[in-house]
């Protein structure tokens, strides 16, 4: 039995805001009959101050798509159309007190409904472009359409760089051999095609100099310490999302030293954070660096001393 | 107010009477069966016993046809993997498309390993086509594995003249019989069946114990080697406890074949002619003509299952359903895929399953409690909105246009 919690399940038995709405000025159906959720969002919008008077729904789907459904129309009651548009699939979650991770999508569907209906009112087009796949990584709720994809885009053929781009794998590791069909089945889509020759004939001794990361002109020590601070406050609105945290405590040449903060800090998948940060790091610098917790700070340091 | 168990084909309460003979096992009888001293004797003449009583419920002739294992899985695993090993020359296995997982999945990695599967394909209630099957038969087929009686559905293959015609090119036929056993008349002696799968817990034994009933000279390959125990055919040292209970259980289920193709058949026959005169929209899938006498599996259209089921479960009764939703897949059960059942109705599907404790009272408050519940949910379905005012529109054949905009969500 899925573990929902209270709040779902309260939102599931008395659903606020089911049925139809009369003089809905804003509709927006989306999902689909084929996956067992779909989702039909009806607002009533005041033309005056775009402000949302009142929200009803109708959903086929199961105990966490009708509770995501009924938490979506009492948080968007009473926003305004460009607030209600900054409501994230996270926020209708957390608003239930969390979905398990086969689940998420149910919130992602409450937030795709919002869109269409904004766009039905505003006479726009809405497409979506959102495609899911099974479920995968089941620690991080990675399903199998978006490693494909990413797999794709950037030329992936280990599991462990596919948890630095996706998490997915970074927890209890079961998935990996999942994980490692779709690198097989993409790789062998890359082997159909035709080879250039002159990757082909490229001779085996040379073969690591191409896969080397191309040179960089070298950093002076100021534009590498900003390079590196760029890059963590790029990563932190992640795990910020996820309630954690990191900060910089102190670059010594390749060691790189962070504190994890908030819901990261003695997190099981702690390590998984720091090598997915550190692969981001490692292309930004355009050099190997190695980030470690703080901790080890005073004892690495210690032992080079 | 009592709750009502009817997900009896998912597992079932252990018999009193199956509890009370394990128990000694545990304490007293302690003894590895396989010892020289009294300790291990006794353990061995219980095992020896209810190997006797497996035997009877499945017709076997010999007892050392029967091997208990861990599991219909394991089984059924066994089964496919010592064909596969002992006939070499032959690479090829024929199944069904609406097998348990325990053998789907298994040939999806046999496949990947170089085997050439066949999938037999059902028809709308679920029924094979035996021309299609015998087109498939091969001298390359190694093994035919099908199941008696389908989990879903209860829908009974012949599985009897489908051995036979296994027989006739030289394959081995091997049979889940898990849901089958106990409800349907079993005798292999009469069959030509090689191997047959049968799980403790199906019926009224515990879970962990299963069997795997192993015609005398049929050519095998052991799946766990390490010891003598099951005459070499599977090491490890005997779970006696389980297998006494399992013993026990299989006489019960002989004594209670005519109740449970009797008593227990009015009863659900009762259970799903009550529901569908009150619901609208909703049909039992399988061939209800031949099926087990304790199974229904009624689809709801433009329902979700998973809701049903919880709503079921907030008024203490138990169910399952084949909706994507409730295993954590995005496809709704592949039962109902490969009967052709649409997705208005797959997702919606429940499946009864009773057991010889079910009692008439139970089922009369499960027929008034269903209708109010797939109501309440209808009305919260945007596609039942739209059938009921096409409904309408219908009867009224009025010239007038679609009232509502029909329910087209912007992706599939």
């Amino acid at each position: 039995m899925w573990d929902y919690s209270e709040k779902v399940q309260e939102h599931f038995f008395n659903p606020r805001n089911a049925g139809p709405l009369q003089d809905a000025n804003a509709v927006g159906d989306v999902g689909s009959i084929q996956c067992g959720d779909a989702l039909r969002l009806m607002l009533k919008v005041d033309p005056e101050s775009e402000r949302i008077l009142d929200a009803h729904f109708q959903t086929f789907g199961c105990g966490s798509a009708i509770a995501s459904s009924s938490a979506l129309t009492e948080i968007v009651k009473g926003l305004t159309l460009d607030e209600a548009l900054q409501v994230s699939n996270q926020q209708i979650a957390d608003y239930l007190d969390g979905l398990p991770p086969e689940k998420m999508h149910c919130s992602v569907m409450g937030r795709e409904a919002l869109q269409a209906a904004v766009a039905n009112y505003r006479g726009e087009a809405w497409a979506d472009d959102h495609t899911e796949g099974a479920m995968v990584c089941k620690c991080f709720a990675v399903d199998s359409s978006l490693i494909e994809e990413v797999v794709r885009a950037n030329g992936l053929t280990t599991v462990e760089q596919v948890t630095h781009y996706t998490k997915a794998g970074g927890g209890c590791c079961s998935c990996h051999e999942g994980i490692e069909d779709i690198l097989a089945d993409i790789s062998a889509e890359r082997c159909t095609a035709p080879m250039p020759p002159a990757l082909a004939e490229t001779p085996k001794e040379t073969a690591p100099a191409e896969c080397a990361p191309t040179p960089k002109p070298r950093l002076t020590n100021f534009q590498r310490m900003r390079r590196i601070e760029e890059t963590i406050e790029a990563i932190r609105p992640m795990l910020q999302r996820d309630h954690g945290d990191v900060e910089i405590v102190e670059i010594d040449s390749r060691n790189v030293y962070v504190n994890l903060q908030g819901a990261c800090q003695g997190c099981m998948m702690e390590q998984a954070t720091l090598s997915g940060i550190q692969a981001q790091l490692v292309e930004a610098l355009g050099e190997f660096v190695q980030l470690l917790p703080a901790s080890l700070m005073t004892k690495r340091q210690g032992g080079a001393a | 107010m009592n709750p009502i168990y009817l997900d009896n084909n998912a597992t079932t309460a252990c018999d009193p009477a199956v509890v009370e003979a394990m128990l000694p096992f545990f304490t007293e009888q302690f003894g590895n069966a396989s010892s020289m001293h009294s300790f291990g004797n006794k353990v061995a003449q219980a095992i020896k016993d209810a190997r006797a009583g497996v035997c009877e419920l499945l017709g076997a002739e010999y007892e050392s046809e029967i091997v208990f294992t861990s599991c219909g899985t394991e089984s059924d695993s066994t089964a496919i993997l010592s064909a596969l090993k002992a006939q070499p020359e032959r690479n090829q296995v024929i199944t069904t498309a609406v097998e348990h997982p325990a053998v789907l999945a298994l040939c999806e990695y046999l496949e990947k390993e170089g085997v050439v599967v066949h999938r037999l394909g059902v028809d709308r209630k679920g029924r094979l086509d035996l021309d299609e099957y015998r087109a498939l038969l091969s001298p390359r087929t190694a093994i035919v594995s099908a199941m008696w009686a389908n989990n879903e559905t209860g829908t009974i293959f012949p599985i009897e003249e489908m051995a036979e015609m296994a027989h006739d090119v030289g394959a081995m036929f091997h049979t889940d019989a898990v849901q089958a056993v106990g409800k349907v008349d079993i005798d292999v002696r009469r069959t030509c069946i090689d191997m047959l799968s049968l799980s403790g817990h199906k019926l009224h034994a515990p879970k962990g114990i299963g069997v795997l009933y192993l015609r005398r000279n049929t050519r095998f390959r052991p799946l766990l080697r390490g010891g003598h125990q099951e005459r070499g055919r599977r090491a490890g040292t005997e779970n006696a406890a389980s297998i006494v209970g399992l013993g026990v259980a299989a006489r019960l289920a002989l004594e209670h074949m005519a109740y449970e193709n009797g008593e227990v058949k009015r009863l659900r026959d009762r259970l799903e002619s009550g529901i569908l005169a009150q619901v609208p929209c909703a049909f039992a899938t399988g061939d209800t003509t031949n099926r087990l006498p304790n199974t229904s599996n009624i689809a709801f259209e433009f329902v979700e299952g998973e809701a049903i089921l919880l709503l079921l479960n907030k008024q203490g009764i138990a169910a399952s359903s084949g909706s994507a939703c409730t295993s954590g897949s995005l496809e709704p059960s592949h039962v109902m895929r490969a009967m052709g059942i649409p997705y208005t109705a797959a997702h919606g599907t429940i499946r009864f399953s009773l057991s010889r404790y079910t009692t008439e009272a139970e089922v009369d408050r499960v027929i008034e409690a269903v209708p109010p519940i797939i109501a309440a949910l209808r009305d919260l379905s945007p596609y039942w909105a739209d059938q009921a005012a096409e409904r309408t529109a219908e009867k009224r054949a009025s010239t007038a246009g679609p009232s509502t905009a029909a329910f087209k969500p912007s992706f599939a």
